[in-house]
């Protein structure tokens, strides 16, 4: 059998068989082009999105392959953006998949000159107590008038215009909670 | 222009596989916005790798010319229009090595000729807005209905597909590099790591299912158009015939027509300016002009080749 | 208009018979959004770009108008004179939808009478008492004019028009002629603004100027409409509120708000800086746009809503919205007995943004600097200066995706580079913390047309990546777990909190479809609940954000929707959710005359259904559905019922568009040519040259120029204005570390004309040195008859286009355009002036090595003689 498909598959013979007498189209497909299909196919599962650079607000068809991402591109439904995209939102993939991106807390000392490695946990831990301690030092109580305060002007955040309104709704209570006040973002800038 | 074309033979290889309408693209320059989505796009589904970036200097186009990591690439002509709405002849914005004062060449001629006045005392000479051009194309392969590069592969990596698109297998092609020279736009082009050849598919593995390519499916404000080739070029025509009448000079199309030198283009333009002004050979011949009649005979060759052997063959197969 | 928002959405724009872009270079900026100017134009709409730069917007306009770098202003005044002095606005909708009638106090005095500045004007301040600017018979407004005067009241009305309050219709005369009312008012203080004035002061031609004028006069009116798009090219300066209260200006006069294919969309530039000001990270705001308490204004819950809430219009429910939130906040610890917890709330004393921020931590007041998804290194004005003040801090966290310049400023800064920081040295103690993508979150972004769209999670993030929901949710974890045996009572908030988020999946990322309900409220019985108009002010109603309140209605994530566009009209009502109450263009009242009816069929969008006794059309109304047109309120109405049938723009008090704003504007209530604060022309209109109340931090860090006339102005002759390129996204966090984005833009480069190129020895491709008093950067140069200079003020101004995307990190490096920028500030906003500032340009490459003390413009001159 091997060797009827090896005669078969000669060249030649396709040409013959297909009436493509030049040779140049179908019978000079390669067994990997005729298999070819779009890796899109091949997709878990495809996921709508919707592109995080400009506020346009562009619809994202998210491609999903063993937990990988294979493809992000316009979604066609989106009445705002028709399936098309900038150069920015076609670069999406590379963004969530460039391989510099942290994938580890780095932590630099006081008066270092390098990153160390840090866990997340204890990251997160040395952070809330700097929070809990800058506060304790900063606190206001009241004014010198005596108005009520109840504030820290000790820490400040700066983010949010690329961030989702769930994160944005909780870091405003958490601050807020925490009489933090200078919570400012990108919509000033 | 020479006339003599092999058309009938040209369309025998479009016409391959008649079963599928032949498909391309109409690229409408006039409402491209130079913003490369299609470049990145491509990118992105091909996964062509990057180069490495150099900043050029020639306008925002830092990407040079189609290669073989460059499938897509966005010209832009900086112009000015020279005097008068009917004028056609366009003065060059100067680019390229300098404009410093000894440079006068390299300005523009009102610029220059107060530049020769001595203490330039006067104030130098202000442009008129309205006269300023900036073109925006962006550049494909062709997918010629007469494709050299297609003609002159000697491995098959390079053939027609059943869209009437060509298409190199890298798992065929071994890199002897035939094709980079018979392509009349300078398209196709060898990987230097690998040596193979490597040009646009037209996204062959998307139109297998049914997609858009890439680039098309992203460009912002549709000045890539995908579809079937017939139906592009009339709607080609019906935009040009709308932009002749709104007064566009220099408006035109490039690659709409069956009977050019490569025997029209799967992948058209609708242009606002001479081919030559984007880097388009105003003229394109395919370079195997003459090949068509010795392959006629190579192919009655090979039948003849076959004979009885590859018959029995087939019979075995039963 | 009266809220933080675009009044129209994207779409839209296909429906326009001319579209103005101003102060925004869309076709680069937002691409995909600018399909929808192409679809006008091929409709046969027309397309006119105002811009100091030709850009690859300029290259699809009609006609592109090239002005001066600041002269906004002087331009729509111009426009304004023009549409008033040639009889061209629409009469019905002026008389009936505008303040145009209102007749203002006689007290009132306008620039035209006091050379620059209007009534009210307290110099030893540089801020202005208001009162005078109030409508004639009623009470001053309590909230604009006593505020701080350094807290930004132009937010926080950011879903309502600023209070005004009055117990009657204010006093009008529909005719126009009474020489106090809003309509003369207006006339005489736009009387200069002529096309020739305009010529002088924005370098317009006066004939390109009259066409501009004619065109948008000709595309306005019952049977057609013109729409103006902009972006931070107009809020990034020091006028910037102003800038755009004159569009506004011009779109009221014209009959263009309300209506399809009119509007004004503002354009902004991060996926959901919307979202991030409704629901927002700003220091004076609390969700919905309801203001921060402020200290000493009030002490108790009811003096902060009697403060802050206004008697007529949606704004009198403020209390509702108020307590809503404190439920959220504080759940059942908020109580009616304990004011639900509105003493938990911090209280704000004035100014405390970002930029005073900074001088603060270089005063060693901050002790610690959280960062999240911002690159302030990079994309602030006087970059410099922040990369400076983070050597002072004690701790600084960073969360990116990439290793950025804010948290690498310690190492590889420009200013490490020069030694005037050690590395060794700086104390700072930094967590550089990876972030999740958008892929890797579910959660909404609220979009440039207030739109909340959902995006569904892909695939986990990498490595110890983590969404900022988690962040938050379990930082808030861990420090209420420290503080939990805490007697303090200002720690009684954290325990207090309601903080109690289901969390899923294999990394415990808290639930965001469960905080999106939170946000858009429940009833006492944890029902959902389907708008703002059902929230109470009694405690039975929780509610965190009431501008989104319905988000989740039916128990439905709404901004989720997903009908596909194709299968529905414009509109596209079924696609997401738009806040408020899922309208899609605001004031659409407007789109129809004062019977209801439809001000041409060519241009229906919402009417009045006579038989069924309601509003109906393409869009939800934004009027109540049920008030018939010819509805009059009665006396003691409160609400929107206080309002006439015939008045839609039911966020203000008086229900009418602001031609005069008499209150809530910080700079005065007709926007007013002011220079830039850094600028190379003398104001030809007034004696004032600048925005008299603009905010200044003159420091050693930040030291200003002088501006045309004042010693040393010379020393800065050029005008530069700052911007994006298609192929990067804002300060390059999303953008320099991606190859398919670097190859197309690899290097910071500068723009200058032949005529610049040749007065300074510039060679195209070669590198040039710009400079300002705060630093030095170096660019390559670029060589393009794009930039055109202006005749202005009988001299030639030559203007340099700064892309602003490069820092010292990244796949491309390059210096960054903001370190040359100062930080001043619009008064209103605070927000900075980087698009009309000046600097001198050299050839050459800047300056390396240990810097001197000596200014920049000096070290590059030593650094020329040297060579």
């Amino acid at each position: 059998m091997g060797v009827m498909r090896t005669i078969g598959s000669w060249p030649v013979l396709r040409q013959m068989r297909s009436g493509d007498l030049l040779g140049l189209g179908r019978t000079a497909q390669s067994e990997h082009t005729a298999r070819l299909r779009p890796r899109t196919d091949a997709a878990d599962r495809v996921v709508d999105s919707v592109c995080p650079y400009c506020a346009v607000g562009c619809g994202q068809k998210v491609f999903v392959k063993n937990g990988k991402i294979t493809q992000i591109e316009g979604h066609p439904d989106s009445p705002i953006s028709r399936g098309r995209l900038c150069p920015k939102g076609a670069a999406s993939r590379s963004l969530v998949q460039s391989p510099t991106r942290l994938q580890t807390v780095r932590y630099r000392a006081p008066y270092a000159t390098d990153w160390q490695d840090l866990s997340l946990d204890q990251a997160m831990d040395m952070i809330a107590k700097r929070i809990i301690d800058t506060r304790r030092r900063t606190w206001e109580e009241q004014d010198k008038d005596g108005n009520t305060l109840r504030r820290t002007l000790g820490f400040a955040h700066l983010g949010g215009a690329t961030l989702d309104n769930e994160e944005n709704y909780l870091l405003k209570k958490l601050y807020t909670a925490l009489g933090a006040i200078q919570v400012e973002n990108q919509a000033r800038i | 222009m020479t006339a003599t074309r092999a058309t009938s033979s040209a369309v025998d290889l479009v016409d391959d596989h008649a079963a599928v309408p032949r498909v391309g693209f109409f690229t409408d320059t006039s409402i491209c916005i130079g913003c490369k989505a299609c470049e990145v796009a491509c990118k992105e589904w091909n996964h062509v790798p990057h180069r490495q970036p150099a900043w050029s200097g020639k306008s925002y186009d830092n990407t040079g010319k189609l290669g073989a990591d460059t499938w897509r690439h966005v010209a832009f002509i900086e112009q000015r229009r020279a005097s008068g709405p009917d004028q056609v002849e366009l003065a060059e914005v100067p680019h390229g090595a300098g404009t410093s004062e000894g440079d006068a060449r390299l300005v523009t001629p009102e610029v220059a000729a107060w530049l020769e006045t001595p203490d330039r005392s006067s104030s130098p000479p202000v442009v008129d807005p309205a006269d300023l051009r900036w073109l925006m194309s962006s550049d494909v392969c062709k997918h010629c209905t007469r494709a050299a590069c297609l003609e002159v592969c000697p491995t098959g990596a390079l053939f027609r597909t059943e869209f009437g698109t060509v298409v190199v297998q890298a798992d065929v092609c071994n890199g002897c590099g035939y094709c980079v020279p018979a392509c009349p736009f300078g398209v196709i082009d060898q990987r230097k790591d690998d040596g193979r050849a490597w040009k646009c598919t037209l996204c062959y593995d998307r139109l297998k299912g049914d997609m858009t390519p890439a680039c098309a499916q992203a460009c912002p404000t549709q000045s890539i158009q995908f579809g079937e080739l017939a139906e592009l070029r009339g709607r080609a025509h019906h935009r040009l015939e709308q932009l002749q009448g709104a007064g566009v000079a220099g408006a035109q199309l490039y690659g709409a027509d069956e009977n050019d030198g490569v025997g029209g283009m799967a992948a058209f333009f609708l242009l606002l300016d001479r081919p030559e002004v984007y880097g388009l050979p105003p003229d394109p011949v395919v370079t195997t002009r003459d090949l068509p009649s010795m392959w006629r005979a190579a192919a009655g060759a090979a039948a003849a080749l076959v004979g009885a052997v590859a018959l029995a063959a087939i019979g075995g197969k039963k | 208009m009266g809220r933080g928002g675009a009044t129209t959405f994207q779409q839209d724009l296909s429906q326009s018979d001319l579209i103005v872009i101003m102060g925004s270079n869309m076709a680069e900026c937002h691409p995909v959004g600018f399909q929808w100017v192409v679809e006008a134009q091929q409709r046969g709409g027309r397309l006119i770009h105002i811009d100091p730069r030709f850009s690859r917007t300029s290259a699809l306009a009609d006609e592109y108008v090239p002005l001066r770098a600041g002269s906004d202003i002087a331009f729509l005044g111009g426009l304004i004179r023009y549409i008033i002095e040639n009889h061209r606005w629409f009469h019905d909708y002026v008389v009936n939808y505008t303040n145009a009638a209102t007749i203002l106090r006689d007290d009132f005095a306008d620039t035209e009478d006091l050379d620059g500045v209007f009534s009210g004007w307290d110099p030893a301040k540089r801020s202005y008492d208001a009162t005078t600017w109030q409508y004639a018979g009623m009470d001053v407004a309590p909230s604009a004019g006593q505020r701080d005067t350094e807290a930004a009241v132009g937010e926080t009305h950011g879903s309502g028009g600023a209070q005004l309050e009055h117990g009657n219709p204010p006093q009008q005369d529909p005719t126009l002629q009474h020489p106090r009312c809003v309509f003369q008012v207006l006339r005489r203080h736009y009387a200069r603004y002529t096309p020739e004035m305009v010529e002088e002061v924005c370098g317009v031609p006066r004939e390109q100027f009259v066409r501009v004028a004619q065109m948008l006069c000709d595309n306005s009116g019952p049977d057609r409409t013109s729409a103006l798009c902009y972006a931070v090219g107009w809020t990034q300066h020091t006028v910037g509120v102003q800038i755009i209260r004159a569009a506004s200006i011009v779109q009221l006069l014209l009959g263009n708000i309300g209506r399809p294919g009119g509007g004004i969309l503002a354009l902004r530039g991060h996926a959901s800086i919307q979202g991030s000001t409704d629901i927002p990270t700003l220091y004076d705001l609390l969700p919905g746009y309801l203001p921060m308490p402020h200290a000493g204004h009030y002490e108790n819950l009811a003096g902060y809503i009697k403060h802050n809430s206004a008697p007529a219009g949606f704004w009198a429910y403020m209390g509702a919205y108020a307590v809503s939130l404190l439920k959220a906040y504080f759940g059942d610890r908020a109580t009616r007995e304990n004011e639900f917890c509105f003493d938990y709330l911090p209280r704000i004393s004035g100014d405390h943004s970002i930029y005073r921020g900074i001088f603060d931590m270089l005063d060693d007041k901050v002790e610690g600097f959280l960062v999240i998804g911002e690159n302030p290194a990079v994309g602030n004005a006087n970059s410099r200066a922040h990369r400076l003040a983070m050597a002072h801090l004690k701790w600084l966290v960073v969360r990116d995706l990439q290793d950025i310049e804010t948290a690498s400023f310690w190492r590889d800064s420009p200013e490490v580079e020069s030694g005037e920081l050690r590395t060794e040295e700086i104390p700072t103690e930094v967590f550089l913390m990876p972030a999740a993508a958008h892929t890797e979150k579910s959660g909404t972004f609220t979009n440039t047309q207030r739109l909340l769209q959902w995006r569904d999670q892909a695939v986990e993030p990498p490595g110890d990546a983590r969404s900022d929901l988690w962040f938050a949710f379990h930082l808030g974890q861990i420090i209420r777990a420290k503080l939990a045996d805490s007697t303090e009572q200002r720690d009684r908030p954290i325990l207090d909190l309601a903080w109690d988020y289901p969390t899923r999946g294999p990394l415990a990322d808290p639930d965001a479809e469960a905080v999106l309900a939170e946000i858009s409220g429940y009833d006492s019985a944890r029902r959902h609940i389907s708008g703002y108009v059902d929230l109470k002010d009694d405690g039975s109603t929780t509610c965190g954000c009431w501008i989104y309140c319905g988000c989740f209605a039916d128990g439905v994530n709404q901004t989720r929707r997903r009908k596909p566009g194709r299968q529905q009209d414009w509109v596209a009502a079924e696609w997401g959710w738009a806040w408020p109450a899922n309208r899609r263009m605001l004031y659409n009242r407007a789109s129809a005359d004062p019977s209801g009816r439809p001000w041409s069929e060519r241009k229906r969008y919402v009417w009045w259904d006579a038989e069924a006794g309601r509003w109906t059309g393409y869009d939800v109304p934004d009027f109540k559905p049920t008030m018939s047109p010819d509805y009059t309120p009665t006396e003691g109405s409160t609400g929107p019922d206080a309002l006439s049938g015939t008045e839609p723009f039911i966020m203000q008090s008086d229900g009418r568009g602001w031609l005069f704003a008499p209150a809530g504007v910080r700079d005065g209530p007709l926007p007013t040519h002011y220079e830039p604060h850094e600028s190379p022309c003398t104001n030809p209109l007034y004696g004032i040259q600048a925005n008299p109340t603009r905010q200044l931090f003159p420091r050693p860090e930040n030291r200003y120029h002088a501006s045309d006339g004042e010693p040393g102005a010379e020393d800065y002759p050029y005008v530069f204005t700052t911007y994006r390129l298609t192929e990067h996204h804002t300060a390059g966090g999303m953008s320099r570390w991606v190859w398919p984005l670097v190859e197309l833009q690899p290097e910071m480069f500068c723009e200058v004309s032949p005529a610049l190129a040749s007065e300074r020895g510039l060679v195209h491709g070669d590198w040039a040195t710009l400079l300002t008093a705060r630093t030095c950067i170096e660019a390559r140069v670029m060589v393009t008859d794009r930039m055109v200079p202006l005749r202005v003020e009988g001299r030639l101004v030559h203007q340099i286009g700064l892309p602003f995307h490069w820092g010292s990190r990244g796949l491309a490096v390059g210096d960054s355009a903001n370190d040359l920028a100062s930080i001043v500030l619009d008064p209103n906003v605070h927000i900075q002036e980087v698009k009309a500032a000046t600097c001198d340009i050299r050839p050459g490459r800047r300056p390396r090595g240990p810097r001197s003390t000596s200014s920049p413009a000096a070290q590059v001159r030593t650094t020329e003689e040297r060579a």
